[in-house]
């Protein structure tokens, strides 16, 4: 099999290939008034999903909203919102099977909502309380749930890309009909670990879904001093898998593309990349000020793509949907968030044992007597060490 | 003199050497225009232009192997990793590359032009991807320079000898310093040479030996020593690799007993090297065991920082049981 054919043609003079060579179209299905497009192929959605994504663009704008002014308030340390990228997030995730394994970059919260995290757990990551599955550990929004098949976010990036790739392969070999997916920024997409993983999906046949948020910005940095090729699409094909760039805006045309993409990974074992064309509304973090490097009005003509607003026109205009509805769910999540926040942060933190617990299986004695040493220490200066030194 | 806090001593380093040396570029995430995400690069690529301070896609192992590159063809690279707990996709490019060039290559070739730049360190609620404290990693490396400073006059002086070294050298600042560190900076041009601690205390009854952020806690901890009678002589190392094994031997020599304090986890740590040398060099001299405070042995926890770190109150313990021992 070494050298597999490619299929060349032969000339006779230098002709070189440049990104105008590859012709990408975007799928688009939902147009701003929330019609779609006269020959557009819809996806598989009947109302019941409809209403549970859109549950799901409320809850995390409200999310978002809420949590973004509680890291004003200094009640939590940090906050990443997903405003803006809502289609993208949601509409992937909704044409996935429940078993599917998720391995998000940091801005996906939603897909773990979508999932069924609760809004008391989201809280109880972000307060870093006892309750918290990640036991503390981590910064806010550093999600992971085993039981909803969504892996512990980590922050450095496009680690989750080459492991996506090694999820999908153990599903192959287990007989599985499940596939993985992987999100990513356009930023990520420049990390070693991108190439490696896509390129072994491809090669090992690795039934995995890459998802690429391109979002205009990885930090301050936008897409042009990112990549100079046709986005992130192009290297797809590039490693010899099926691609598909859409309108990261429109919820009908991510989750169109997302199922088929699904069907094609399982019917021939096989990844498939995702290139979805968004926004990043929001700041890169609560630790970041946008509007050192973009200005107000590139801001305001993306607010006119709002994913969520096209989605909501079209559930109206199928009778799915009104505006009171919509004013009723925002104000029960708003409400609910509220009331989860004022529980979590009253709530203890984890208990000082933890702390050497997970390093490896089982403490090793090492750690042990680091922990009796440490609470010899808490015990004598109590006030030093507010937060563990009652709960010793 | 000039007060100023140490992001603004690293910036006018890089201004100074910028401007003396028509090689020199700065790159990395974020550098250009935004400054990056602390601001240590603000400015720069409006007073020397995009060729000179830009940004790169977002990739370690690229920047690092583009910095390896540059600086093996004459250029001064100045490389700005944004965390180091981002530093390890550049592993490969920085301890088989950045550190082997001259000596594979038989000094035909070598990147002794390049400077890694990355805030490192906890004490910010950051957990632990963006705490960490990753200089042992590259001490086990023959190839590299580490230096880590402690405040703002230190970072100026000790980043300007570090891009004009003739070896690579990799710069750790202090993060949780940036800002609250203020002081007295030197005008102009000035370095403070690699290779050399500094003590900047005499006392008599114990050496403390620390770097980077962990200098602000050993102070503290040996002004309340000092309250009860013991005598404190408390040294910066400055630099972490090649270290002053000189300096510390002598000291240790008059104090008899030492106390090693940093950041990172305990096993595997720069302290053990430390306290094996100075064992071997003053083994005589010695009234006490060597004695360590430093991180424990997890990944750095968020909710529990405070119990993590070395602290002052811990530092005041050990320097008492080691007086004591």
């Amino acid at each position: 099999m070494s050298n597999a054919p490619l299929t060349n043609e032969t000339v006779h003079r230098v002709s070189f290939l440049d990104k105008a060579s590859l012709h990408i179209p975007i799928l688009r299905i939902l147009q701003a008034d929330g019609t779609t497009y006269e020959n557009a192929v819809l996806p598989v959605i009947d109302k019941a999903l409809a209403d549970k994504i859109f549950d799901t663009c409320v809850f995390t704008r409200v999310l978002d909203e809420r949590m973004l002014g509680a890291q004003r308030q200094g009640r939590i340390s940090f906050y990443m919102t997903c405003t803006g990228e809502e289609a993208s997030i949601i509409g992937s995730t909704a044409a996935l099977d429940k078993d599917d394994v998720i391995l998000a970059q940091y801005r996906e919260h939603a897909s773990l909502r979508y999932r069924g995290f609760t809004t008391e757990q989201f809280m109880n990551q972000m307060f870093s309380n006892e309750k918290d599955l990640g036991k503390g550990r981590q910064m806010p929004i550093h999600y992971g749930s085993r039981e909803l098949n969504y892996q512990t976010i980590s922050s450095p990036l496009a680690t989750q890309i080459p492991q996506a790739t090694g999820v999908a392969y153990g599903m192959k070999l287990q007989g599985k009909r499940n596939v993985a997916i992987c999100y990513f920024g356009e930023g990520a997409a420049s990390e070693g670990d991108f190439h490696a993983g896509l390129n072994m999906a491809a090669v090992l046949k690795s039934p995995t879904i890459f998802f690429c948020r391109n979002n205009g910005y990885a930090i301050s940095t936008p897409t042009e001093e990112q990549y100079a090729g046709n986005g992130i699409a192009s290297r797809g094909v590039g490693y010899g898998m099926h691609t598909i760039r859409v309108d990261g805006n429109d919820m009908l045309a991510v989750l169109a593309a997302t199922q088929q993409a699904r069907a094609h990974a399982l019917e021939h074992n096989a990844p498939v990349l995702i290139e979805a064309m968004t926004y990043r509304l929001g700041a890169h973090s609560s630790s970041d000020d946008p509007s050192g490097y973009r200005s107000k009005e590139e801001e305001a003509k993306w607010q006119q793509h709002d994913p969520v607003k096209r989605f909501k026109l079209w559930m109206v205009n199928k009778d799915w949907l009104t505006e009171a509805d919509e004013a009723k769910l925002f104000e029960r999540y708003r409400e609910e968030v509220l009331a989860a926040v004022k529980v979590a942060e009253k709530l203890p933190i984890p208990k000082l044992d933890e702390i050497i617990e997970d390093v490896l299986d089982k403490p090793t004695p090492a750690l042990r007597k680091q922990l009796k040493e440490l609470k010899e220490h808490i015990s004598k200066y109590p006030k030093a060490y507010p937060k563990s030194a009652g709960r010793l | 003199m000039a007060q100023m806090n140490m992001l603004h001593a690293i910036n006018e380093a890089l201004s100074i050497a910028m401007t003396a040396d028509e090689r020199m570029v700065i790159f990395g995430e974020d550098v250009g225009h935004f400054g990056g995400v602390f601001r240590a690069t603000s400015g720069l690529q409006e007073q020397f232009g995009r060729d000179r301070c830009f940004n790169t896609p977002l990739t370690e192992q690229g920047i690092a192997g583009f910095a390896n590159g540059l600086a093996s063809y004459g250029m001064t690279a100045v490389a700005e990793i944004q965390f180091a707990d981002y530093i390890f996709p550049a592993f490969d490019q920085i301890v088989n590359e950045t550190a082997k060039f001259r000596y594979r290559s038989g000094n035909q070739f070598d990147v002794g032009g390049l400077t890694f730049r990355t805030p490192y360190g906890g004490g910010i609620a950051g957990g632990h991807y963006h705490s960490q404290s990753p200089e042992a990693y590259f001490t086990q490396t023959p190839g590299l320079k580490v230096v880590i400073p402690r405040n703002p006059e230190q970072a100026k002086g000790l980043l300007l000898a570090s891009i004009r070294d003739p070896n690579p050298v990799i710069f750790f600042e202090p993060k949780r310093l940036y800002r609250a560190s203020v002081g007295e900076v030197p005008a102009g041009d000035y370095i403070i040479e690699l290779g050399k601690a500094q003590v900047i205390k005499q006392g008599s009854d114990i050496t403390v030996l620390a770097w980077g952020a962990q200098m602000e806690v050993v102070e503290k901890a040996c002004e309340r020593a000092e309250k009860e009678g013991i005598s404190c002589e408390i040294i910066d190392l400055r630099t972490i690799s090649p270290w002053d094994v000189e300096t510390i031997a002598k000291s240790v020599t008059k104090t008899g007993r030492l106390l090693i304090n940093h950041e990172a986890p305990l096993t595997g740590g720069f302290a053990g090297e430390i306290a094996a040398t100075i064992q071997q060099e003053c083994f005589l001299s010695l009234e006490s065991p060597i004695n360590r405070v430093c991180g424990l042995d997890t990944p750095y926890p968020l909710i529990h920082e405070k119990e993590y770190m070395p602290d002052e109150l811990k530092t005041f313990e050990a320097i008492k049981a080691t007086v004591a021992y």
